[in-house]
């Protein structure tokens, strides 16, 4: 009987890399995430884990030398968050167009200006097109279990492509929690061999990151996105073999209580263990609310979405990122375009909260359910509400 | 006389490599820049004096010599630039206008 351990949520994803056998480490620290890499590098240093760490000047030449050593074949992580993550920005797109499955772990961050080092979505929602595979984490097991689950995804032949498990930074990362980790013989059969369809080989010589012509930078494009939009059966996949062998069954999108709910709130990532406290006590006054989590947000669950909340009323999407001059968080905008072709209109109302790390408790959910109400019956609101935002 | 070349490496999305990868050398060949072209080269081979100076400036390589040991223009690749004919000293090419 596998029991539980109580460990720091980033030395259980850690683990999980160390598990999935990589080839190539290539990181440069930076907080939130240092834990995960440190403790990687330790565990390469140790000789428990057979696998290159590579040192390197920047987060741009982390993912340069991730790419590259993948492009050799090799299996491959790295990490980062915030302003490392932007550093990598350009490099994001070439690992998805040149298809190689890459798993990197985002401990979610604030992006400056002002300087911030805490917790919200400024940096993962700058990211939103860059052709990789998402996923947004809520406990520690399911963090590590992501990671695990990152790796049979990517090296799946109808996928190649690269994979971000994306875990609050702090909030989540830095917490311990009770963990069920595998021995790494339960975990073997579950982990595909790493194999790549096209590598660098010098008895047969390719060329991988030719300039795109007008002539097929589109086809190249379209390729891109068929196979991120075609991932999701495989996603779905491994997860539902996941559950047959372990247990543990994730979905596209979470729900809670959702049977029966008028109005649903809808998270990503640790917030919504406070937003399900929120519903138990509004459920407790009799108040029909439920809770919809995005866990997978690329591929975007279109279908799952729709037909999670198709019966309620009132949808309030909590964004963790300002998308400036826009009407709207990211998540709630395109929630919003997700969910306008259904025949019933549901009133939609964004919430932005918890920014640079603010806290985010009960009662910021359950202000925003009140708002969200008065909004329906009161009337078009301001395009996006602030929660707890002083006003002088 | 330069033959017209089929384009073979312009497939669709379904055929495209993974990660629009390139499994042969020599591809660039089947990509025919020629088509981006608004004006096209005619060389008037009785002002001609066989200097050459246009097949070396050619930035495409893009001008032929014939046995005979006349030049003439790929015109599958020529872009249409106009390199060729500003350093032509005899004046013998003429850039014309590529019609619709």
């Amino acid at each position: 009987m596998p029991t539980r351990t109580p460990i720091e949520v980033s030395i259980a994803i850690s683990k999980a890399v160390q598990q999935a056998d990589v080839d190539v480490i290539a990181a440069y620290p930076i907080t939130p995430q240092t834990h995960i890499v440190e403790h990687l590098s330790e565990l390469v240093a140790d000789g428990e884990l057979q696998a290159a760490f590579i040192n390197v000047e920047s987060e741009h030449s982390a993912l340069s030398a991730v790419i590259g050593a993948a492009a050799a074949g090799a299996s491959t992580f790295t990490a980062s968050c915030s302003q490392g993550l932007a550093l990598m920005h350009e490099i994001l797109f070439i690992a998805a167009s040149l298809r190689l499955p890459i798993v990197m772990v985002v401990t979610t961050r604030a992006l400056s200006g002002p300087i911030s080092i805490w917790n919200d979505h400024s940096d993962i929602m700058a990211e939103r097109d860059i052709g990789w595979l998402q996923v947004f984490c809520e406990t520690g097991q399911e963090a590590y279990d992501a990671v695990l689950q990152a790796f049979r995804i990517v090296r799946d032949p109808k996928v190649q492509l690269p994979m971000m498990v994306n875990v609050d930074g702090f909030n989540l990362t830095h917490v311990i929690e009770p963990v069920y980790l595998f021995e790494q013989e339960e975990i073997r059969d579950y982990l595909p061999e790493h194999r790549q369809l096209l590598r660098l080989d010098i008895d047969h010589p390719l060329t991988m990151g030719p300039v795109g012509v007008p002539e097929v930078y589109t086809e190249a494009k379209k390729q891109v996105d068929a196979a991120l939009v075609g991932a999701k059966p495989v996603v779905l996949a491994a997860w539902q073999e996941f559950a047959e062998r372990y247990g543990r069954f994730y979905q596209p999108v979470e729900t809670y209580q959702v049977e029966g709910a008028e109005i649903i709130l809808l998270t990503m990532g640790v917030i919504s263990r406070t937003a399900m406290s929120a519903v138990d006590r509004l459920r407790a006054t009799g108040k029909p609310v439920g809770l919809v989590r995005l866990r997978l947000w690329r591929p975007f669950p279109l279908e799952e979405l729709r037909n999670c909340v198709r019966h309620a009323k009132i949808i309030a999407v909590i964004d963790r990122h300002l998308s400036l001059g826009a009407h709207g968080g990211p998540v709630c905008l395109e929630v919003r375009a997700a969910l306008y072709d259904l025949p019933e209109r549901l009133r939609i109302f964004g919430f932005v909260l918890g920014l640079g790390g603010r806290d985010v408790t009960v009662a910021d959910f359950l202000e925003i359910v009140d708002r969200a109400e008065h909004y329906a019956a009161a009337g078009q609101p301001e395009e996006y509400s602030l929660i707890g935002l002083r006003e002088v | 006389m330069v033959e017209k070349v089929e384009k073979r490496a312009i497939v669709g999305w379904r055929n495209l490599a993974l990660g629009c990868a390139i499994l042969e050398a020599g591809s660039s060949t089947q990509l025919l820049t020629g088509t981006w072209r608004l004006q096209h080269p005619v060389i008037d081979q009785q002002l001609c004096n066989r200097c050459g100076l246009c097949y070396i400036y050619c930035p495409d390589m893009a001008i032929i010599k014939t046995p005979a040991g006349a030049y003439e223009h790929d015109l599958n690749y020529c872009k249409g630039c106009g390199i060729c004919a500003e350093e032509c000293p005899k004046k013998a090419i003429t850039m014309v206008e590529e019609e619709e």
